[in-house]
């Protein structure tokens, strides 16, 4: 059985300049009739299943939808149209930062964010320590919240996440938290999650990140599913090629030429880097003041042609 | 109705976490926090007390109660539902991010008003008892509409807080709506003057309403009758009911509004 299964979603955002308008404006629009909203589609037709243990990397541009498709995955957004099953609990690890109350000291933070991610209390009891010690936070658990670094507190919001066992992991932008020596340490973890069995959802735009990470992928370009599928290696090339020519593939083919194309360009970047340092070289010595440089290069020849000289 | 009393024990953790935060919030860990909310409403009993004794309150027995159970009553309501009216927005970094009932918010809000409304029944009680009320067994009877309050306030917390998600002038035209309140119902002057017929018209207001319960039993020693038992209820259902109809239908489109 599928552990997620997106047919045909489509996601209807409202926009227009309702939103910050007041009651008595909201009337007189009405009445005057220039009261208007505009629909737009983050999402179009989104279709995609993913079974226990896989990993799927979701790549686009800004405004690609996958923020929203996310969205409806942990339930807070419901699909306009088609349908979103989800067989399991979900875990999202949503822009961490958000959600803490900066009077409240890291204590009282760690067990409002345990219960909001659905933990008992006899959990959180029983994971408190080490929660605070994943984090390396024991000297400020009761310092107020907003008296922590920023770094300090994507780094207490990543552990808590952490220690969950859902069956569904979403990942969104989260993985580059903290210093380099945390930074390690939280992709050991995740690593360690992510081989127990969770099934997960990567957002990134790092697509060396998703390479080595994921074994599906969903391309999405402006709430369109431009690819769904296992071959990771080949998307994430036309993606990066994509981002150089910013020519849309139609279909599969289409992506494996431009991964092909994408080959050959890192291939030819490769052979002009070489060239550039052999005619970098060649330049040095040509413009060097003194003989030091034609005696360098005589004696590598010396070295490795020594029958060049002899004629 | 089932479905959602076996959510809230599922999240009674983050209800409790929840209340503690609004809690805290409020009153910023500092002794004088609770304090002040107890002499704030004090205050105006105070000013009220001097200014109008001289005229409504002239010929009239347990004045100061009479000032207090209003007082009591409006001020409990005005907190709690302006308290409630920012339950989602204050929230929306969190409403857009985890998947957690909506309500959750505007309840764990309405737990701290309650606690602050306790406190006030606690003074008001003491100066009932300076003033010579006898006490008795017919005080119980407060526990109606007490419950009957609270539900109340969780309705109009509900439509407010929904409302304030729509429209973000709510909270001035609320603050306008209190005011009138305030004055029709009867707070500091007594409504005998009135015909019979615009004595009826006061019924309409369900703060009176309540607030004349706490007379009936404080003042008078009654309980009233089992018909005004019913309007009491009738009132906090109707809106109770509005409130969550509200949420049940928009419970999707708040987050395109935050």
């Amino acid at each position: 059985m599928a552990i997620i299964e997106a047919k045909n979603v489509s996601i209807r955002y409202i926009t227009g300049d309702f939103k910050d308008i007041g009651l008595k404006e909201y009337v007189m629009r009405r009445l005057k009739g220039n009261y208007h909203v505009k629909e737009f589609w983050a999402d179009r037709d989104i279709t995609f299943s993913l079974e226990k243990g896989d990993m799927l990397g979701i790549i686009g541009s800004n405004g690609a939808g996958k923020s929203t498709l996310l969205k409806a995955v942990s339930g807070i957004m419901v699909p306009t149209k088609g349908q979103m099953e989800i067989n399991g609990t979900v875990a999202a690890l949503l822009e961490l930062g958000s959600g803490f109350d900066g009077d409240l000291t890291v204590r009282e933070n760690t067990y409002l964010r345990g219960a909001m991610l659905g933990y008992t209390r006899k959990f959180m009891d029983e994971m408190y320590d080490s929660i605070i010690g994943f984090a390396e936070l024991q000297d400020f658990q009761d310092r107020p919240f907003k008296q922590l670094s920023s770094g300090m507190k994507s780094r207490l919001a990543f552990s808590i996440a952490c220690l969950v066992n859902p069956d569904i992991l979403i990942l969104d932008e989260v993985l580059a938290v903290g210093d380099g020596a945390f930074r390690k340490k939280s992709g050991n973890k995740m690593k360690q999650i992510l081989s127990g069995g969770v099934t997960g959802i990567l957002v990134s735009h790092s697509v060396d990140q998703v390479r080595e990470m994921c074994n599906k992928i969903l391309w999405l370009d402006h709430g369109k599913q431009i690819y769904f599928g296992g071959d990771t290696e080949t998307v994430c090339n036309a993606y990066e090629e994509f981002l150089i020519t910013r020519k849309l593939p139609g279909d599969f083919a289409q992506i494996q030429a431009l991964s092909n194309a994408f080959i050959r360009r890192k291939e030819e970047e490769r052979r002009k880097k070489q060239m550039n340092e052999a005619q970098k070289l060649q330049s040095i010595l040509e413009s060097g003041s003194s003989d030091a440089a034609l005696d360098a290069a005589l004696g590598i020849i010396r070295k490795r042609k020594p029958e060049l000289l002899k004629e | 109705m089932k479905k959602f009393l076996l959510k809230l024990i599922q999240n009674r953790f983050l209800f409790t976490e929840l209340a503690k935060r609004d809690f805290k919030q409020k009153y910023k860990r500092t002794v004088l926090g609770m304090g002040w909310s107890i002499m704030s409403p004090l205050l105006t009993l105070l000013v009220m007390r001097l200014v109008f004794t001289h005229f409504f309150g002239r010929n009239m027995e347990h004045y100061t109660t009479y000032l207090f159970c209003g007082n009591l009553v409006y001020s409990y309501f005005k907190e709690s539902t302006t308290g409630g009216m920012n339950a989602l927005m204050a929230n929306s970094g969190i409403i857009s991010k985890v998947n957690i009932p909506k309500y959750m918010f505007l309840l764990s809000k309405n737990v701290s008003s309650l606690i602050n409304f306790g406190l006030s029944l606690v003074v008001f009680f003491i100066f009932a008892a300076i003033d010579g009320i006898r006490f008795g067994g017919h005080f119980f009877a407060l526990l109606y509409p007490i419950i009957c309050l609270v539900i109340f306030n969780i309705g109009m917390g509900l439509i407010l807080s929904a409302l304030f998600v729509f429209f973000r002038d709510t909270g001035y035209l609320y603050d306008i709506f209190t005011l009138l309140l305030m004055y029709m119902s009867a707070i500091f002057y007594q409504i005998n003057g009135y015909s019979p017929m615009v004595q009826r018209l006061f019924l309409c207001n369900p703060i009176f309403c309540y607030i004349k319960y706490f007379r009936v039993v404080v003042i008078d020693g009654n309980i009233p009758g089992l018909a005004y038992h019913c309007l009491c209820a009738l009132y906090a259902l109707v809106v109770l009911s509005i409130g969550c109809w509200i949420y049940k239908k928009n419970n999707h489109m708040f987050l395109y509004y935050m």
